[in-house]
């Protein structure tokens, strides 16, 4: 039925590893535990789709033998002790199966020791901001102009027409590849959550409390997340880029940042 | 019950029902205040359809085209309040006041006046959440979970959503309390327990969850109503509170508040599938224990909806464990389902089909809850459209879908007549085909990056959100012909007290349409076999 | 099933209803120090104690812990509020002192309250206060810049796999959280 060939379509449309645009499936992300959460996915994933094909297997044969129409005799059973201590076993194997590589990957991802760097995440309704605890760096990162200005109802401009709509920012949060990156997540008011695919994190931000959380990022590039908790009207409106870069530029990103900030306090 | 009680009864009955507004408004008659429920339900699934409108039509196309994110956020808040309160529940207590005394053989629901305040209590509490669209500020845009401290910048529309709130609480638990002294008081003399229909079953497993979590609700939205107003501070970190803690008592409510709105679902399955498919339900007991289960577990998995809040491992591995095993209980009913079907002899009436499509879909959303469980795998899916597409598929092809096949189901044993099956059919294609093409995408949406809750997003989004919202816009007519079917239902056929052809309970040997008074006297014994034969 | 209860009967059930219904309403006000004593005891929600605590000193001379401070203040409230060092290290089991200054940027005076949180969760049991200044509300008169003590023990039985911890002050201006005036 319908819904049979749905599935084996999705299955074949999820194998795919390619990073597209337009994704049909969770990022494979670039850091060895975003790689670990998407393979529980597809785990679990994979057993919905053997148990879906299994039960509504059964029932489309039913579907289509078992009819009235087709001048068949009711049967009269209405139970089985067998069955249903199958059908109860077999479905709590295939949950202990799924829990063992699932608690692992937790336990990994609670380990956040011997950090390289620390980040402060400071929620506002409705914008980040990052402080880099040990080298002294801090700024506001907003939505980016191009964004603002297509943002507005009615702006009479194409979201087509602007990159990374409503997934850039003015300032990014750089940091450098293969540091071990600690971040420690509040807000300024209401509850925000700071989230970004790539790196399979997600974390609330809530006003009184740090919320402490780590990634290792392995490859060079720029990604792109969201607030993922309702934080008031513009909730959709502030988002996150994470530029990870090359330790020697980050470095010189770092003494850049230092130095403008010294360039303003003495102008003051 | 002794014979003089039945005399006087039978005086009353030379009456009739009252006439006028009258009847409808001082109504202690079980079949008149379930009528009402249904009806009120009916509106407010077009109401807060209404508002899906409005959100599908700005998830549309990328950009900002049609409303303010303010006003974005006040429709996708009082969407759910008004579906998930005024809607599915309150569909299914009126199935449960017009089913549940004719299936056990009772002339009515034991507390019948509490009855007519359960139902009227709820047009006040919809009126006054309704109004505070109109309010300064506009209605409350924080959510239906209503975390703290952002749904305390609700400007004058707060006390009403709280006071809504109360009121919702309150109908609901007096209908709680009414449906169990019904059910454990006025059985017929031979139904024992284990011998009642699943509806009956599941809506008195149903009623004590009521019990156990409306309170809970009620004591977490007067405990924001303290902290705005009296100086509380229960949430508010300042005076030593805890925004966390909110969440905790919430969906300490919230989560069996989802099996509240789905038992009643499985009941009315179990009760369709084996009329038309000619053969008694499979494991009958078993599916009491299920769902007994079920109801167990659904107090020690609340924080699965909170994995992103900084919880300690232990706590993790804990909730995903206790929600994982939910699969099982919920695994055995379907298998049941399904063994009821097989090898029986099957037509495929409206009811049935809702209920087949109800098997499925319900299924599917299932599954992805059982992706939701695994806590690593929900950092990714937490607040985004991966959850929505879960609870959508659960909701509409399950409960809704569920309770328009009991609407179906019984129709005639309501009016007397068969509705129109050609337009039930065409209802139930056209709602299947767009109910998928609405939410189906949202899974993809969600595991490709897009959050909740939010009026615009990237352009890579779009073509789903497209898709999703042409389903939105179909479904949403589709309904139009539910209404007509039943504005209809009384044009048809004459209906048999049998109906189908395969039906067996108590509701199936009284006429259709059911007499104003059934069962002022207790069935006899050999029509009590009826229940389990 | 059909007994009619005499009046006796009614009354006492009557008595023992309300007695139940108020049993649970003030259950409700007593789960807020229930709530406190169960994080206390757990250390979930990163609770540290809120009240002074004595302590003795063992000291753990073959670990090293990193302490690091986050000071944030809430609502744009009119204080700037900073830690006096950014990080410590220290020895479990061994007592230390920081300081913490904090000043009243307004012509008024201000009374405010700081709200501490540790993170990771595994160690906020295990961080003991024995002098801080979140334990009281502070005040503030117009312009005063102020120095604040903390005075803290980490516990030796600190889980070995925590070797940082984060302690965050929320510095809130108490006049306008009681006004409620959210943004």
């Amino acid at each position: 039925m319908i819904q049979k060939s749905f599935l084996s379509l999705l299955a074949l449309c999820l194998a795919g590893t390619a990073r597209a645009e337009w994704a049909l499936n969770m990022p494979k992300g670039i850091t060895d535990l975003s790689v670990e959460t998407y393979n529980i996915h597809m785990l679990v994933f994979w057993w919905c789709v053997a148990i879906g094909v299994v039960v509504f297997g059964v029932m489309i044969v039913a579907l289509f033998k078992h009819r009235k129409s087709k001048g068949v005799k009711p049967a009269t059973f209405s139970h089985s002790t067998t069955a249903e201590v199958i059908w109860t076993a077999i479905p709590v194997i295939i949950l202990m199966l799924i829990a063992v590589p699932v608690a692992e990957t937790m336990v990994k991802l609670e380990d956040s020791r011997d950090p390289d760097i620390s980040i402060v995440v400071t929620a506002y309704q409705w914008k980040w901001h990052y402080r880099y605890q040990d080298e002294g760096v801090s700024f506001y990162s907003s939505l980016a102009r191009a964004s603002l200005d297509a943002r507005r109802k009615q702006s009479g401009v194409d979201p087509l027409t602007v990159d990374n709509y409503l997934l850039d920012v003015d300032r990014p949060l750089v940091v450098p590849r293969d540091a071990k990156v600690r971040l420690l997540v509040t807000s300024n008011d209401v509850v925000h959550s700071w989230w970004v695919p790539d790196l399979a994190i997600k974390k609330d931000a809530i006003p009184g409390i740090i919320n402490e959380t780590w990634f290792n990022a392995r490859e060079v590039g720029t990604y792109r997340g969201q607030c993922a908790e309702l934080c008031g009207k513009d909730h959709g409106y502030m988002p996150i880029v994470v530029e990870v870069v090359e330790p020697k530029a980050f470095q010189a990103w770092v003494d850049t940042r230092k130095e403008s900030v010294q360039k303003v306090a003495s102008t003051k | 019950m002794n014979t003089a009680v039945a005399d006087a009864l039978d005086h009353h009955d030379d009456h009739g029902p009252a006439k006028g507004i009258g009847r409808w408004l001082f109504s202690t008659h079980h079949k008149d205040i379930g009528t009402m429920y249904l009806v009120f339900s009916l509106t407010m699934f077009f109401i807060g359809g209404a508002m899906a409108m409005v959100i599908r039509s700005e998830l549309a196309i990328p950009g900002l085209q049609f409303v303010h994110p303010e006003f974005f956020n006040q429709m996708t808040t009082m969407h759910a309040l008004i579906m998930v309160f005024g809607a599915v529940m309150p569909a299914f207590v009126g199935l449960a006041n017009w089913m549940i005394p004719l299936m056990i053989g009772a002339p009515d629901m034991a507390l019948p006046r509490m009855n007519n305040w359960s139902f009227w209590i709820l047009p006040v509490a919809f009126s006054i959440l309704l109004s505070t669209l109109l309010m300064p500020g506009g209605a409350p845009a924080g959510g239906w979970t209503m975390y703290p401290p952002l749904v305390l910048q609700t400007g004058d529309a707060f006390p009403f959503l709280i006071f809504s709130v109360h009121l919702m609480g309150i109908s609901s638990i007096m209908g709680a309390i009414n449906v169990i002294v019904t059910i454990i008081n006025l059985r017929a003399p031979d139904m024992t327990l284990l011998k009642m229909p699943m509806f009956v079953w599941t809506w008195l497993i149903t009623a004590y969850l009521l019990i156990a979590v409306m309170p809970v609700l009620a004591g977490a939205v007067t405990m924001l109503l303290t902290d705005q107003f009296f100086g509380t501070s229960f949430f508010l970190a300042a005076g030593g509170g805890d925004p966390v803690m909110f969440q905790h008592i919430f969906w300490f409510f919230g989560h069996p508040e989802v099996y509240i709105m789905i038992l009643p679902a499985f009941g009315v399955v179990s009760e369709i599938i084996p009329t038309f498919s000619r053969k008694k339900l499979f494991g009958h007991d078993s599916m009491v224990y299920a769902a007994s289960c079920i109801a167990f577990l659904s107090f020690i998995v609340w924080a699965h909806h909170m994995f992103t809040v900084g919880m300690p491992l232990t706590g993790q591995l804990f909730f995903m464990f206790a929600t994982m095993l939910i699969a099982v209980p919920t695994g055995v009913k379907i298998f049941n389902w399904v063994a009821t079907m097989w090898r029986g002899a099957m037509t495929f009436e409206t009811p049935m089909l809702f209920s087949l499509a109800f098997v499925f879909l319900f299924t599917i959303g299932g599954f992805s809850g059982l992706m939701l469980a695994a806590a690593p795998a929900d950092i990714q899916y937490h607040d985004t459209y991966f959850v929505v597409a879960h609870f959508h598929y659960v909701l509409v092809p399950g409960s809704v879908f569920a309770i328009m096949a009991g609407a179906y189901y019984w129709l005639p044993k309501w009016t007397g007549h068969m509705y129109n099956e050609a337009l039930g059919k065409v209802h139930f294609w056209a709602s299947t085909i767009f109910v998928n093409l609405t939410f189906f995408p949202m899974h993809f949406l969600g595991l490709a990056g897009m959050p909740r809750r939010i009026p615009d997003y990237s352009t890579q989004f779009t073509d789903f959100n497209t898709v999703a919202s042409i389903g939105a816009i179909g479904f949403g007519l589709s309904q139009l012909l539910f209404v007509w079917a039943v504005l209809t239902a009384w044009k048809g056929s004459k209906a048999t007290d049998r109906v189908w052809e395969g039906s067996h309970g108590l509701e199936w040997t009284v006429p259709s349409p059911a007499p104003y008074h059934t069962f002022e006297t207790p069935p006899k014994a050999r029509i009590a076999n009826e229940a389990f034969e | 099933m059909f007994c009619v209860p005499d009046k006796n009967e009614n009354r006492a059930l009557t008595a023992r209803l309300l007695v139940l219904v108020v049993a649970m309403f003030g259950f409700g006000f007593l789960l807020v120090p229930l709530y406190d004593v169960f994080c206390d005891i757990t250390g979930f929600g990163g609770r540290t104690n809120a009240t002074a605590t004595v302590a003795t000193e063992a000291p753990d001379l073959s670990r090293e812990i990193r302490v690091e401070f986050v000071t944030t203040v809430n609502s744009y409230a009119p204080f700037a509020f900073a830690a006096d060092v950014d990080s410590m290290t220290v020895h479990p089991g061994k007592m230390y002192f920081a300081t913490f200054t904090a000043k009243n940027l307004t012509e008024t005076d201000k009374v405010a309250q700081a709200v501490p949180s540790v993170a990771p969760v595994a160690a906020a049991e295990h961080f003991t206060k024995i002098e801080c200044f979140c334990f009281t509300s502070q005040d503030f008169v117009a312009n005063e810049e102020r120095a604040m003590p903390l005075q803290f023990i980490v516990n030796p039985d600190l889980p070995e796999y925590v070797d940082t911890i984060t302690l965050q002050y929320t510095f809130y201006d108490t006049a306008r959280t009681a006004a409620n005036s959210a943004l």
